[in-house]
């Protein structure tokens, strides 16, 4: 009989597990210019650093500010270690230096975490940025190890190449950061099926009754404390390895609060939202960034939005529609959200041109022009605000509406399947 | 002679300058069913989180089967025998009945923080987890999320994340507390069978409870017991019907 239940279960894990290495493995070949591949390598060494803070976040209930500590100083230990291996003092092949992060962001996790975590809450999340300041303020202080403002630079290809790799080329460290990414994921993912795991749960949510079950909650948010900055630090190590550079930047208050922003945004009550989380996030800093200098304004826009309607990210808005397609529903909501599409890119279009238009003005010595699908306009023009301004109030003004109308259609979807389940 | 399972040592408690708890002793033997009664205020559940380490003593000592215990944290306590409920329930609501239940096995089990062991492995915290369930009759809806349970049913389970860690000494804090007659008699069944070979203190105010459950009450009133002993003692002490059972008894026959 339970062979029976549980192998379905089981199979569908496999699948999934399988449907990512693959996604892995053929990513690069899909995405074949060097921009995208870049990209890709950005994402696989962030999907490990958002996923190690879901740890904390998601998974323990513990606001980090600055989990950037813990993956800065693992990439700082990783390049000082590559460049000692250059040297040939050290004998470390490349592939492995990850793990030179790794046990540099644990050994700091002991240190400092042994301090943040002796506090839950609001007092965790005070100490985390204070520690976070406090890192990022040495790396400033002390040029000898952290190389000042300009950082320590590096050279991966060092020494005989590793089984024929010599991890030079692009796509060479793509699959080097792949391979990282895929062996935390898994790890992480056993992890949280641990009794420590469980227990972080548990400690999440009620935390004064798992101290009556004989826990000692300090010791379990230490432990996943722990272990949430070894992955911290791999993923410095891949982050060394990819830009053969690292900088005061590597531990900043920014990378920590990017960190949250993607975890967020991704969805921490589920343990694959960092991994989509990540994606989304590496599109807006890498590639949003070199078409607009209000990228930041856009995501920080987007973090707020997904903050207000969809605090379970992005995982939950997709999870949320498995009942209703399984119900084979999905179709009365098709025109529901199309409506509702239209109507947001419309009231972003909207956005998007005032905005720019905004930092064409605001900026000195720039072409006041713009251009749009072939239309040109000048933003010191009335036309294009006027424009603009209607497509975005128009679009909210749709949106609404749409909104209203997915709401509706989704309240008698749900009424439909509670009834029949009862 | 065996030590008492629980003994209370001239227990002081204050909060600021207001007393709580002045100076309570008690003894509470091996496999005893002890019953905590008092007026509303009377320090009842101060006591209890004073013997379970969720407050520090301000005066006095605790003692667990012959050892003292004050002082320790609360998880320190739970790891020697000695294991709580709540009179507000309080279980993990987020968590299924059958996670609910492995919390609080896992630790008697030697599985601790382990991050080496995977949890679906473990054969003997399932068994564990599978007779608890059956004992409190939630086995049915080990599947469900421990929020949407029926209250009697959270109650329950309330008991069994109590009992689960197999704690030889257990503190109830009201466990019919807002249960309606039914309910207040299979909870009743249920706290005689899972007390078996235990020690139980447990406070109630439901006097058909008590009188049916405890070989002992004592009685505490402004912070102080007044009196101790078996049943019919404490029904037939005249300073016990004037603090508290009289006026209560007038209240059930109007009911």
């Amino acid at each position: 009989m339970d062979t029976l239940k549980f192998s379905p279960i089981n199979l569908g894990r496999w699948i999934l597990w399988g449907g990512t290495a693959l996604v892995f493995l053929v990513a690069p070949h899909i995405f074949t210019n060097s921009f995208a591949l870049t990209m890709l390598t950005q994402m696989g060494a962030f999907i490990i650093f958002a996923l190690s803070y879901n740890m904390l976040l998601g998974q323990s209930g513990m606001l980090s500010f600055g989990h950037a500590v813990y993956s800065g100083l693992g990439a700082y230990m990783a390049v000082h270690a590559l460049n000692l291996a250059a040297k040939g003092v050290l004998p470390i092949p490349l592939p492995l230096l990850p793990l030179v992060g790794g046990f540099a962001g644990l050994i700091f996790g002991v240190i400092f975490g042994y301090v943040t975590t002796r506090k839950s809450g609001t007092t965790f999340a005070m100490i985390s940025l204070g520690i976070g300041e406090m890192v990022f303020a040495c790396a400033l202080m002390f040029p000898g190890f952290f190389g000042g403002e300009a950082g320590i630079s590096t050279n991966r290809v060092i020494g005989k190449p590793f089984l024929g790799l010599t991890f030079g080329p692009a796509l060479q460290v793509y699959y080097l950061v792949a391979a990282w990414c895929f062996l935390c994921m898994a790890a992480m993912f056993a992890l949280t099926q641990t009794p420590l795991g469980r227990m972080a749960n548990a400690v999440r949510d009620n935390p004064e009754r798992t101290e009556f079950v004989g826990y000692n909650t300090q010791h379990v948010r230490f432990l996943q404390m722990v272990l949430a900055s070894f992955f911290a630090g791999v993923s410095g190590g891949l982050s060394c390895i990819n830009f053969e550079i690292v900088s005061a930047e590597n531990v900043s208050a920014i990378r920590s609060g990017g960190v949250l922003l993607a975890t967020f945004i991704g969805g921490i009550p589920f343990f694959f939202g960092p991994i989509i989380g990540s994606v989304v996030f590496i599109i807006f800093v890498v590639a949003l960034s070199g078409f607009t200098k209000a990228w930041l304004l856009y995501l920080g826009l987007f973090f707020l939005a997904m903050v207000l309607y969809a605090p379970g990210g992005l995982a939950s808005l997709l999870l949320m529609q498995i009942p209703v397609i399984r119900a084979r529903r999905f179709g009365e909501l098709a025109v529901p959200y199309l409506l509702a599409g239209c109507a947001a890119l419309m009231a972003l279009a909207g956005l998007i041109g005032i905005v720019e238009m905004v930092y064409r003005l605001s900026e000195q010595g720039v072409s006041t022009v713009l251009t749009v699908l072939g239309w040109s306009f000048d933003a010191n023009s009335a036309a294009p605000w006027a424009v603009f301004g209607l497509l975005l109030g128009g679009g909210l003004v749709a949106l609404r509406y749409a909104a209203r109308l997915v709401g509706e259609r989704w309240g008698t979807i749900q009424a439909g399947l509670q009834g029949r389940a009862a | 002679m065996t030590a008492p399972a629980i003994e209370l040592r001239d227990v002081h408690k204050s909060f600021g300058s207001t007393l709580i708890i002045q100076g309570v002793s008690l003894s509470v033997a091996q496999g005893e069913r002890h019953a905590i009664i008092g007026p509303n205020g009377a320090g009842k559940s101060t006591l209890y989180n004073l013997i379970s380490g969720r407050f520090p003593v301000s005066a006095g000592s605790i003692w667990l089967n012959g050892e003292d215990i004050t002082g320790l944290k609360p998880y320190e306590i739970n790891r020697k025998g000695l294991s709580r409920s709540f009179q507000v329930t309080n279980i993990f609501h987020n968590m299924t009945v059958y996670e609910n239940i492995r919390c609080g096995v896992l630790w008697s089990l030697g599985y601790r923080y382990s991050f080496w062991h995977r949890m679906n492995g473990l054969a003997e915290v399932r068994r564990r987890a599978e007779e608890v369930m059956e004992k409190i009759g939630l086995e049915k809806r080990r599947g469900m999320l421990a929020g949407v349970l029926t209250y009697a049913e959270q109650r329950a389970l309330e008991i069994g994340v109590t009992i689960a860690g197999g704690a030889g000494a257990i503190l109830l804090d009201e466990p019919t507390a807002g249960m309606s007659r039914s309910e207040t008699a299979r909870a009743v069944e249920l706290v005689r069978s899972i007390t078996e070979g235990r020690t139980l203190i447990m406070v109630e105010h439901d006097m058909g409870v008590v009188f049916d459950l405890a070989d002992r009450i004592s009685v505490l009133v402004y912070g102080e017991i007044i009196a101790t002993g078996k049943p019919e003692e404490i029904r037939a002490n005249p300073s016990v019907q004037e603090a508290y059972l009289g006026g209560l008894h007038k209240k059930d026959g109007h009911a």
